[in-house]
């Protein structure tokens, strides 16, 4: 029987659909990986429900799962359990290192000045549009490089 | 229960539509942006509570009779003129809120929802603050607020009559439908009825 770890191995390989620079492990949207029952039960949180990416994620971890010669059994789950603060450290590094600001902690959000310029580092952004090119996107401009940026949306 | 969820999901659904009819012909660019990224989110929350009562959402969404459908009449309109949309956005949004943030005890789904209106509510809150002193505007809120109130069962009503201060009225409510919808059922469930049941797409 496969391994937890080497599933949770197999699941950095699957990068985001929409933001490839990231995993799903780094996006922090695999809740739980099981194999105690002889099958492999994995539990996975939408980021935003209207992602049309979610069956493409499902599908691919499925996929990985059936390389290491097991069937996995995605379970969906719609609580509330998904934040923006579950994306991991390393996956907010590799956010701002492809020029899409990561998402503000939960808790300081409402302070202007977490918005940071993903290309120069200033603070001095202001909002374009709350919405952007997928839900989880919002547009911002850095005044001091005069850079258009995405902003993660914090939720 | 399920008859208020059903009322919530076929609200979401029918305002996701009537809002991604502005993509492409809103007034500003970014909003076609919004609008668009707005319906996207009102149709996926839809579809997550049908999934709370069914195993085929797309069946419970479009393979209904025009009569089984639960939702308000305030989301029904077609609502040409941009005065009418944003204040209908608006009075949803506040609505919606109420209700939503009264489900998130018992529901862990309303909750996760809740997190996503966040950003309606503050795009509706910008467009409110910025054309709340235009007569146009203001004509098309009066307009529209009784069936606003449509939107609420009757213990919510007060909350909402505060939160946008106006006087409670006599509400459009749910259960019967306008001639818009008759129309938006027809476009909406178009493809699904051109193919036989079991279609795989």
């Amino acid at each position: 029987m496969v391994t937890e770890t080497a599933i949770w191995e197999a699941f950095e390989e699957i990068p985001d659909p929409e933001i490839p620079v990231i995993s799903l492990v780094d996006l922090g949207v695999i809740r739980s990986v099981d194999v105690s029952s002889g099958r492999v039960h994995v539990e996975f949180t939408p980021t935003f429900l209207g992602c049309p990416a979610l069956e493409v994620m499902k599908r691919a971890m499925e996929d990985k799962v059936a390389e290491l010669g097991a069937e996995a059994d995605v379970e969906v789950v719609n609580d509330d359990s998904w934040s923006t603060d579950k994306i991991t450290a390393a996956g907010r590094e590799k956010l701002r290192a492809a020029g899409f600001a990561p998402p503000a902690p939960r808790l300081v959000q409402l302070q202007p000045q977490v918005h940071r310029c993903p290309y120069c580092g200033s603070t001095q952004t202001k909002l374009e549009n709350l919405f952007g090119p997928t839900p989880c996107r919002s547009l911002r401009y850095c005044e001091s490089c005069r850079q258009p940026f995405e902003q993660f949306k914090t939720i | 229960m399920n008859e208020l969820l059903l009322g919530l999901a076929d609200d979401e659904l029918v305002i996701g539509w009537r809002d991604s009819e502005w993509t492409g012909i809103a007034p500003l660019l970014e909003e076609d942006v919004a609008f668009s990224s707005i319906a996207q989110n009102e149709i996926g929350h839809a579809r997550a509570v049908y999934e709370l009562l069914t195993d085929d959402a797309d069946a419970l969404a479009f393979d209904r009779s025009l009569d089984e459908y639960r939702c308000a009449p305030l989301v029904e309109l077609r609502l040409l003129d941009w005065a009418h949309a944003i204040a209908r956005r608006w009075l949803y949004e506040v609505a919606d809120e109420i209700r939503i943030t009264a489900l998130m005890d018992e529901l862990p789904l309303a909750a996760k929802i809740n997190r996503e209106e966040a950003y309606h509510r503050m795009h509706a809150a910008m467009w409110h603050e910025r054309l709340r002193d235009e007569p146009r505007f203001r004509d098309a809120v009066e307009e529209l607020w009784p069936y606003a109130l449509g939107v609420l069962p009757p213990e919510q009503r007060d909350a909402l009559s505060a939160r946008v201060d106006l006087p409670l009225a006599a509400a459009v409510e749910r259960g019967t439908h306008t001639d818009e919808l008759a129309e938006l059922w027809e476009e909406m469930t178009m493809v699904r009825r051109s193919a036989p049941a079991g279609t795989q797409w």
